[in-house]
């Protein structure tokens, strides 16, 4: 699958947007920061809306902007999916989708009318108009419509900000397929952290209009440096383990994270499913020996890797080994001096289950099965 | 009692429909290209477009009469092409209500556009529908109201001119005579019942044609939002 190669600069009074990076050809690639750090100008300028963009942009051996001139938007065959949704007021559902059916032309090979509906169950509001649909079924509209037009690359930019927190848990599995059922590559720009561990492949960090960090989502959240971006309170951790077992009458999984085992509410999946967790450095609390009597579940054998104090403050950020995967925990200075603490020593990490938030706990990344099909 | 000629009110509908549709080709371009130019000379065109509401008839009469007459170079270059002059004929008052009734058609499809945006534009090129394609398949239904509005104010307010026609196209029955002018000959001679008639005939006709759009309007609104 192609690269999309991106050297892009926007100047505004206020604010400067320089980029350059290569954007793998696969999977969900997230581009993540804070609020007005740029993520959406660089999206607009990928597309060709951003009239103040200048430099290079290129998918494959395709140049779609070289300096000043740029190929137009509608010419790049790059599918988006806006925020607020922007379905065509005028038309139906149907009359939506058939909009980006018949502009598809000869790239409407690589999968059918019938795939895109049924995989995201549309069948069922095509005669309803875009007033009548509730936030995620007009979300879910628009995803069909993108993918209608059959782009090679799909931008989305923050597709599920608007949405509350069980319509977003019901519309981000039919994202998380997306690259593998219908073959192209996803940028995904989020503010939101669970948003990227739960759909995203890829890291693109942004801050004040600059690239500050990028790789792979586990790897580059555990990483000290970010936590300007993800705000100190929400900073953390993303660990992969596979089901282990579940306890359906305490209502509790167990978590497989390579020798270490994690307890957590009950995550809906079959035994030996990947999931992903996130767990925020200030729900780990650090022990030197294993307590007892305690209501915590979670006790991870554990080894310090580093120690943060942030100057100026109560806190200090250690960094933990727990078996190959990291975990951060964010304990008060004055404990880090009283526990003496020291990079090496072994310590137990205690992490409450009911720090994993019932509705945070993600689903398996299994792939759904008609996806497959329509491939 | 004498029924009165109605050749000038049909010759008055025939001069706005024309007007109305010439408007409708030459006001969309202009009311585009106001509702998304990002130029400094936006505001110089928007005050241009908007001076016939302000002028006096009578002033815009007599410039029209300046550059149509055959002396003038837009009159002189009609005659050599065509062989008839500008002033006093239909042509010239066809011209000369277009000009008159020029911001009635812009300001509302102006307004419309503005309210439809880019973001659905962008939506369309994200679709790979050209720009003339958007605008046609999205802006152009999205603004329905707007033309509508244009439409019909366009119209009625070229039916109800009298002192541009007055002075471009003088009182020539069957060429240059409209209702208006008919309705002001008729009260200048004591002729109330003519008078009478046609000024009823033309606030019939004027509130069906309104009743007829806003009835259209409420049974099929146009979905926003």
């Amino acid at each position: 699958m192609d690269h999309l190669n991106v050297d892009i600069r926007v100047r505004y009074p206020a604010f400067e947007l320089d980029v350059a990076h290569d954007f793998a050809g696969e999977g969900i690639t997230a581009l993540f920061g804070p609020s007005g750090c740029g993520k959406s100008t660089l999206l607009r300028s990928i597309a060709g809306f951003e009239r103040a963009a200048t430099g290079r942009v290129a998918l494959g051996g395709e140049v779609w902007m070289e300096g000043r001139r740029g190929l137009a938007p509608h010419r790049r065959g790059v599918g988006y999916v806006f925020q607020d949704t922007r379905l065509f007021p005028h038309l139906t559902v149907r009359g939506n989708l058939d909009y980006a059916q018949k502009r598809a032309g000869r790239a409407a090979v690589r999968y059918s009318f019938d795939d895109v509906v049924s995989g995201l169950d549309l069948a069922p509001l095509f005669d309803r108009r875009a007033g009548q649909l509730s936030g995620g079924e007009r979300q879910r509209v628009a995803i069909g419509r993108a993918l209608l037009a059959r782009p090679r690359l799909l931008l989305m930019d923050e597709p599920l900000a608007a949405l509350d927190t069980r319509r977003k848990a019901g519309i981000m599995p039919y994202i998380a397929r997306l690259p593998q059922a219908f073959g192209l590559p996803v940028i995904y720009v989020t503010h939101a952290i669970e948003e990227v561990t739960q759909l995203c492949d890829r890291i693109v960090a942004l801050a004040a209009g600059r690239i500050v960090a990028t790789g792979g989502v586990a790897e580059t959240l555990e990483r000290l440096d970010l936590g300007e971006i993800q705000g100190r309170f929400e900073a953390g951790v993303v660990l992969e383990g596979r089901i282990a077992a579940t306890d359906a009458e305490m209502h509790l999984t167990r978590v497989d994270l390579g020798g270490r085992t994690l307890e957590v509410p009950q995550i809906l999946g079959a035994d030996g499913g990947v999931v992903r967790l996130r767990v925020r450095a200030r729900d780990v609390s650090l022990a030197r020996t294993r307590p007892e009597g305690l209501s915590i579940r979670n006790m991870l054998e554990a080894r310090v890797l580093a120690l943060e104090p942030e100057a100026g403050s109560a806190f200090a950020e250690v960094l933990l080994d727990i078996g190959g995967q990291h975990l951060r925990a964010r304990i008060t200075r004055a404990a880090v001096q009283e526990m003496g603490l020291a990079q090496g020593q072994p310590v137990v990490a205690l992490i409450k289950s009911v720090a994993f938030d019932r509705q945070a706990l993600p689903r398996p990344l299994r792939r759904g099965r008609e996806f497959d099909q329509a491939r | 009692m004498d029924f009165p000629d109605l050749g000038p009110l049909w010759l008055t509908i025939r001069l706005a429909a024309v007007t109305t549709l010439f408007l409708l080709v030459v006001g969309t371009p202009i009311a585009w290209w106001l509702a998304h130019t990002r130029s400094r000379v936006k505001p110089v065109v928007e005050a241009i477009t908007a001076l016939p509401l302000v002028l006096p008839p009578t002033v815009l009469g007599f410039y029209l009469l300046v550059f149509l007459s055959p002396d003038a170079l837009l009159g002189g270059l009609w005659l050599d092409a065509t062989g008839s002059t500008l002033t006093f004929s239909f042509s010239g008052l066809i011209l000369a209500s277009m000009l008159y009734s020029l911001p009635f058609m812009v300001q509302p499809l102006q307004g419309a556009f503005e309210v439809v945006g880019r973001a659905p534009l962008e939506a369309a090129a994200s679709l790979r529908a050209s720009p003339f394609d958007a605008f046609l398949t999205v802006a152009t239904p999205m603004a329905l109201r707007g033309y509508l509005t244009a439409t019909v104010l366009t119209f009625a307010h070229t039916i109800g001119e009298f002192g541009v026609v007055l002075m471009v196209g003088g009182n020539i029955p069957g060429r240059t005579k409209v209702v208006s002018i008919q309705i002001y000959e008729q009260v200048e001679t004591i002729n109330y019942d003519a008078a009478h008639m046609l000024a009823a005939i033309l606030l019939v006709f004027s509130f069906a044609v309104l009743l007829a759009v806003y009835s259209f309007n409420r049974r099929f609104p146009v979905h926003v939002g």
